[in-house]
């Protein structure tokens, strides 16, 4: 009788416990390194987070300087992934709906899906030196300009191919619901496309902008770095990457404390500005088509 | 007989694939029209000739004219956008925009630059949420998501946004076959209601539906007008053969 084929399903339900395991181990794994990434931003971090840090710019040079705060580099960073994400999106979200609506899975949509992708796939040290190369030609000094234009090139690629990827899944039925009441393609994009998929949109933005202010390899070359906070687009600018990065290469102690605490720093915007996104999405979704 | 839309010679292919077999109809103004036959038999297809639907298949193509009070809508100085707001669609599922309840209705009368300022068009949505029997249900909820209402609301709410942008013909794709009995009812009376200033296309398989609503049949089968004729005459007595057929329940 096949209700006893026990030899069967036990070795299936083994097969499952054993793949639940795997998973579990994974997962663990993952969120032990999180929580560990976390843990010692805090605890070296923390000590040296005063209220000195966020308001005062560094005392004595950010390099060997003791005193003051970062001020220069939480301002030169909102400015730069700022403006960065700004340009991004102004090219990105034309390009994410000229691929849906007109390219499509085309040949050239394929091509152009498949550049976005090598471009996403480029270091950012190579975006950095390519941008160093290009302000040389053109005999542009590091500024704020040159940070916010290299960082739009950084993001660019990630944003419109985040946002492809949500466009694509776009109801046909609702597209088509547009069209027989006499719309034009364009109105379809403008008016459906990206109302239906403006959650996803908006997490490709903050996708962008998560990789725009952690960058440090192409801000070194192209934005420079100074104490003070920023006042013109032609002038080099600090960030908080850099930020770290040089005082953590300090050989006093205190200096290298207050690193941890630069990028303790850095750590709470990013995780503000996605907890931000995710509120913003889920109020953005009550009109969305599920 | 008082012709609203005209097929001559009208061939259709998907590929090299034949779907419509040289159709020659007549379809009578401000009645309903429904067009039966067994599945498969290229009923939507002929329906999507009206609105120039079929085009959003890729690799389609077509030979014949469709004309729309004696213009051919496959002329090259036709622009789709205006036959489709000519002949509107009543969709086989109700699919709302990802708006609200108020927009759905107003987005094509926008687009269509129709009304001058907000008062015209918040008059126009009443109007149209009205006539689809609507209004008493959502007259209090205009701004919540289209999305909140029940399916057989949201039929009734693509109903109101198609008539918003004063089309003469409407187009039913099987129009209440994802709804339950009494929502059908509903949408149907709404048709019944509506053919004194429309004409009307519906596409049916369920053949006590025709039998409710048609003024004029066509039969097709396998991509050929069998029998085309008044709804009394088809019904009561068929000329063809595979009409009887059908009709009797043989398919």
């Amino acid at each position: 009788m096949s209700l006893l084929r026990k030899k069967h399903w036990q070795r299936r339900h083994l097969m499952e416990t054993f793949m639940k395991f795997i998973m579990r181990v994974s997962l663990f794994i993952v969120a032990g390194a999180l929580g560990l990434i976390l843990w010692i931003v805090i605890v070296r971090g923390l000590p040296s987070l005063s209220w000195d840090m966020v308001t005062k710019i560094p005392e004595g040079g950010y390099y060997m300087g003791k005193v003051g705060g970062i001020l220069n580099a939480i301002i030169g960073s909102a400015y730069l992934a700022g403006g960065g994400t700004l340009l991004a999106v102004l090219f990105s979200v034309p390009i994410a709906l000229y691929l849906k609506t007109y390219l499509g899975d085309s040949k050239w949509g394929q091509y152009v899906r498949l550049s976005l992708d090598v471009l996403w796939g480029i270091p950012s040290i190579v975006y950095g030196a390519f941008g160093f190369a290009l302000m040389i030609t053109i005999g542009m000094r590091a500024s704020l300009l040159a940070g916010i234009i290299i960082l739009a090139f950084i993001e660019l690629p990630i944003m419109t191919r985040a946002m492809d990827e949500v466009i694509r899944r776009m109801p046909v039925d609702l597209e088509h619901a547009a069209l027989a009441l006499g719309s034009t393609k364009f109105e379809v994009a403008l008016r459906v496309v990206t109302r239906q998929m403006l959650p996803g949109i908006t997490t490709a933005i903050l996708l962008g902008f998560g990789r725009g202010i952690g960058d440090a390899a192409s801000v070194l070359f192209t934005a420079g770095y100074t104490d003070r906070i920023p006042t013109s687009l032609m002038r080099p600018t600090a960030s908080l990457p850099l930020a770290v990065f040089f005082q953590l290469g300090s050989p006093y102690p205190e200096v290298q404390q207050r690193g941890y605490a630069a990028a303790l720093i850095l750590t709470i915007i990013v995780l503000a500005v996605s907890l931000g996104s995710r509120w913003l999405s889920a109020r953005l979704n009550k009109y969305t088509i599920k | 007989m008082d012709s609203h839309i005209q097929v001559k010679n009208l061939n259709v292919y998907y590929g090299k694939q034949q779907a419509l077999k040289n159709i020659n109809i007549e379809i009578p103004k401000n009645q309903i029209t429904t067009i039966m036959g067994p599945s498969g038999c290229g009923k939507t297809t002929l329906l999507k000739t009206f609105n120039r639907f079929f085009e959003l298949t890729e690799d389609t193509s077509l030979t014949g004219e469709v004309l729309v009070d004696g213009k051919n809508i496959y002329d090259k100085d036709v622009d789709v956008t205006e036959v489709r707001k000519v002949v509107g669609l009543l969709a086989q599922r109700p699919s709302p925009l990802p708006m609200s309840i108020y927009e759905n209705i107003a987005y094509g009368m926008h687009i269509h630059k129709m009304k001058k300022d907000r008062s015209e068009y918040k008059a126009a949505v009443r109007h149209y949420l009205e006539i689809a029997g609507l209004w008493d249900e959502v007259q209090k909820r205009l701004h919540d998501p289209a999305t909140s209402l029940s399916i057989g609301q949201q039929q009734r709410l693509c109903l109101a946004r198609g008539l918003a942008v004063e089309p003469e013909i409407i187009l039913g794709d099987e129009p209440t076959s994802a709804l339950d009995p009494i929502s059908s009812q509903n949408i149907e009376s709404r048709l019944i209601e509506l053919k004194q200033q429309y004409t009307t296309v519906i596409v049916t398989h369920t053949l006590r539906q025709a039998k409710r609503l048609a003024d004029y049949v066509i039969y097709m089968y396998l991509g050929e007008v069998i029998e085309a004729g008044p709804a009394k005459e088809v019904f009561s007595n068929p000329k063809h053969e595979r009409t009887r057929q059908y009709l009797e329940g043989q398919f």
